[in-house]
């Protein structure tokens, strides 16, 4: 019950993070971790910065 | 995933057999009832069991016949994933994504409007509407962009229907874009007229958003949850403190604006807005307004099951016959275009092939998102509809008729809209008011405000408490003006970078979106553009929502019909022409709907043109109409008009051209024995690396 619990939280803040256009830290970590290990892994602090200027850099927006 | 060839169990079969016959009684009675009012419930009950059934059969039927979706092939996520934004993700979590992208303010206001034709129409649109156009195009744009590297729309029209068409249609986009900021800031303007606790909250909202950008940036990066909780109850107190506002002859007057001081400001901001980095108070403004967003439509939804309210409103009323008050027009189009969003909207096309087609883990959930997605939209746009129709329909025209018609004191306007057949006193016009915590309610056009006052019944009667009308009310204008000012901001923000592009190709270094010349130059021209519609609402006879609802409905209409013509165009590529009707029929039912419309505003009694020539009229013979007080203004309205009407020949231009490029490449992919479509090759999923979410 209490590893469901947590679980479903995770679900509930990866997609509040996605809508507000973050995306999993920890996928992230674990792409660069198994494909480019030679790259630095940023901080989450960094992470975010960076992912929210790319969501207003331009495409889609918001709809009406 | 489920395959359509397993059949189903005669327990399913039964099951669906019973949500069939609910749904077609619950239809029954919102159809058929007359004389006497019935509860929202029947209404609730008819959209769900019609959304399940067109979710299950009719979904399906395009998931495995029409775009043949098949759960082996990689998606874009899963082939090339990036960590970033191409990222197989739960279907779950990119429902709630995709579903805050799509919902906005236009499925709150239209059906807000066409109530005045009764709520049968518009829930008879919202219904059929949805479930064979609107959840259609999401359904299989998103489809197509999956299949070609999640392309985006202008992209994939270039690429499938050739390069001119796409870029016309690109500039329909931007267009349509300056439209939607207008009438939206529009909406905004009307509901904050003469409102000190209003326009005190929304104002309030910048200091609190400038604190969580602070907050988020400096002293807890990325905490979103956190500061969204923080924001949210300064929020609530600020929402509170607006009473004392309102109730203080030293305050009051700094927050109590008239429409055109009210347009200004919002321009201003807007320009101040996008220029300033995104950091600071677009971004934190954007996290605000999209968990209220979602947080009080769950809320809008408890409180329509737990109040279960009456509509009041008649299933149909005399104004299908095109003289309303609220929009000129006939059913026939203007319903079809007045219900843009909830029961299809262009601007989804957007979205459906931007974030969401790449983070699908699984070509098999592409119609829970698409199609579903649009089918929870419609829902709230069902929502909105029953909000407006359990008001009193005599409260609902003060609040919806321009002042031109009802004039501007609870006398007039009771006595007016009793002469229509709506009897109202003018005491409950004004105890309305009171209840609110307004002065008036008299020409609160534009939906928000209706909206508002619907859903603070429905939350008192659940919640009550002495004098919370008044807070619920100011809550969710607070809510509305949240969102539509964050789709301003980012539009703004969106705008300036494509004119950037357009100017680079004049002036190279104008192209440089780090540049401060081009920076302050292209958001000024962004702000412009929309800035003109908006303050020519802000100034005009009918009040704006009349006019510019129209416009950009067409606009929208015009993007879905292009956005399903792209989809035809494919189908027919792709040698399935058996089923070209689905996204075809759609297509040119929009099509239809917006020359018709089109045409009406460009001549006729109700058009641009007809109001352009009477008020020249008036000028050459040196009268004043209102609300012109100078031949000046005179003269503005008439270039107002001449301009809205020179759009809508344009709109109407755009369709046509986008129709014929369309032919063109239906014809000759139907003589042709192959399929042309630009498909990205199949990679099976079994070969890819891409980590499971």
């Amino acid at each position: 019950m209490k590893r469901w619990l947590r679980a479903a939280w995770a679900r509930a803040v990866q997609t509040a993070r996605l809508c507000c256009g973050v995306p999993d830290y920890d996928t992230y970590v674990r792409h660069l971790h198994e494909h480019h290990p030679e790259r630095p892994v940023p901080s989450y602090a960094a992470f975010f910065r960076e992912r929210q200027e790319a969501r207003y850099k331009g495409t889609g927006g918001r709809c009406c | 995933m489920r395959s359509a060839a397993v059949p189903p169990s005669p327990a399913g079969k039964l099951l669906w057999i019973a949500i069939a016959v609910v749904g077609a009684w619950c239809l029954g009675v919102v159809a058929l009832r007359r004389g006497e009012p019935i509860n929202a419930i029947w209404l609730v009950a008819a959209a769900i069991a019609v959304f399940v059934i067109g979710y299950r059969f009719y979904g399906k039927f395009i998931e495995h016949r029409v775009l043949e979706l098949d759960p082996t092939r990689a998606t874009p996520a899963m082939r090339h994933p990036d960590g970033l934004d191409y990222v197989p993700t739960d279907k779950w979590v990119v429902f709630g994504h995709h579903f805050a992208a799509i919902a906005g303010a236009g499925p709150l206001v239209g059906p807000v409007l066409a109530a005045q034709m009764g709520y049968l129409p518009g829930t008879l649109w919202i219904l059929f509407g949805v479930v064979f156009a609107g959840a259609v195009q999401d359904f299989m744009i998103l489809a197509l962009s999956l299949r070609r590297d999640g392309r985006s729309l202008g992209h994939m029209l270039r690429e499938e229907l050739g390069h001119v068409p796409g870029i016309i249609a690109m500039l329909g986009v931007l267009v349509l874009m300056m439209i939607v900021l207008a009438v939206l800031a529009l909406v905004v303007v009307k509901a904050l007229t003469h409102s000190p606790w209003g326009t005190f909250t929304v104002a309030a909202t910048i200091p609190i958003a400038l604190l969580m950008g602070v907050y988020l940036r400096w002293l807890r990066p990325g905490r979103i949850l956190e500061v969204s909780i923080i924001g949210l109850v300064l929020l609530l107190a600020s929402i509170w403190f607006g009473r004392h506002v309102a109730e203080s002859a030293t305050l009051a007057p700094l927050f109590d604006f008239d429409a055109k001081a009210l347009a200004w400001l919002l321009i201003a901001y807007g320009f101040c807005a996008s220029v300033l980095p995104v950091w600071l108070l677009l971004a934190p403004r954007d996290y605000l307004s999209t968990f209220l967003k979602i947080g009080t439509i769950g809320l809008l939804a408890l409180a329509i099951f737990l109040a279960a309210p009456m509509l009041q409103m008649a299933a149909v009323t005399r104004f299908i016959d095109g003289t309303g008050p609220v929009f000129a027009g006939n059913l026939f189009p203007f319903l079809f275009i007045t219900i843009a969003c909830g029961a299809v909207s262009g601007w989804h096309s957007i979205i459906a092939s931007g974030t969401t087609p790449k983070l699908l883990a699984s070509e098999g959930e592409a119609r829970m998102i698409g199609y579903g997605g649009m089918l929870m939209e419609a829902f709230v746009a069902i929502m909105a509809l029953v909000a407006a129709a359990s008001l009193h329909p005599g409260v609902y025209f003060a609040m919806n008729s321009p002042a031109a018609l009802i004039g501007t004191t609870a006398e007039q306007a009771a006595q007016t809209i009793s002469q229509w057949g709506f009897v109202v006193t003018p005491d409950q016009l004004t105890q309305t008011a009171k209840d609110i915590g307004e002065a008036s309610v008299l020409s609160r056009a534009g939906g928000a405000p209706t909206l508002a006052v619907g859903m603070a019944r429905l939350l008192h009667e659940i919640i009550p408490g002495g004098g919370m009308m008044a807070f619920w009310y100011h809550y969710a204008i607070l809510f509305e003006a949240l969102f539509i000012l964050t789709t301003v901001d980012a539009g703004t923000r969106v705008g300036r970078f494509m004119i950037q592009e357009i100017a680079g190709l004049i002036h190279k270094p104008l192209q440089q979106t780090e540049s401060w010349t081009g920076n302050l130059l292209a958001t000024a021209i962004c702000v412009g553009l929309w800035g003109y519609f908006l303050y020519q609402g802000a100034v005009d006879p009918l009040g704006g929502i009349n006019t510019l609802w129209p416009l950009f409905g067409i606009a929208n209409q015009m993007l879905a019909a292009i956005a399903l013509m792209l989809a035809t165009v494919v189908v027919v590529k792709l040698k399935r022409e058996r089923y070209v009707w689905v996204p075809g029929v759609p297509a040119i039912w929009l099509i239809v709907c917006t020359l018709a419309a089109g045409y009406d505003k460009l001549v006729g009694p109700i058009s641009f043109t007809a109001a352009a020539q009477k008020y020249a009229a008036a000028a050459a013979e040196g009268k004043l109409l209102a609300p012109a007080k100078d031949v000046a203004e005179m003269q503005r309205i008439v270039t107002n008009n001449y301009v809205d009407a020179g759009l809508t020949a344009l709109f109407m231009l755009l369709v046509l051209t986008m129709v014929a490029f369309g032919l063109r490449t239906i014809v000759r992919a139907w003589r042709i024995n192959h399929p042309t479509a630009h498909e990205e090759p199949y990679v099976p999923l079994d070969a890819v690396s891409g980590s499971a979410p």
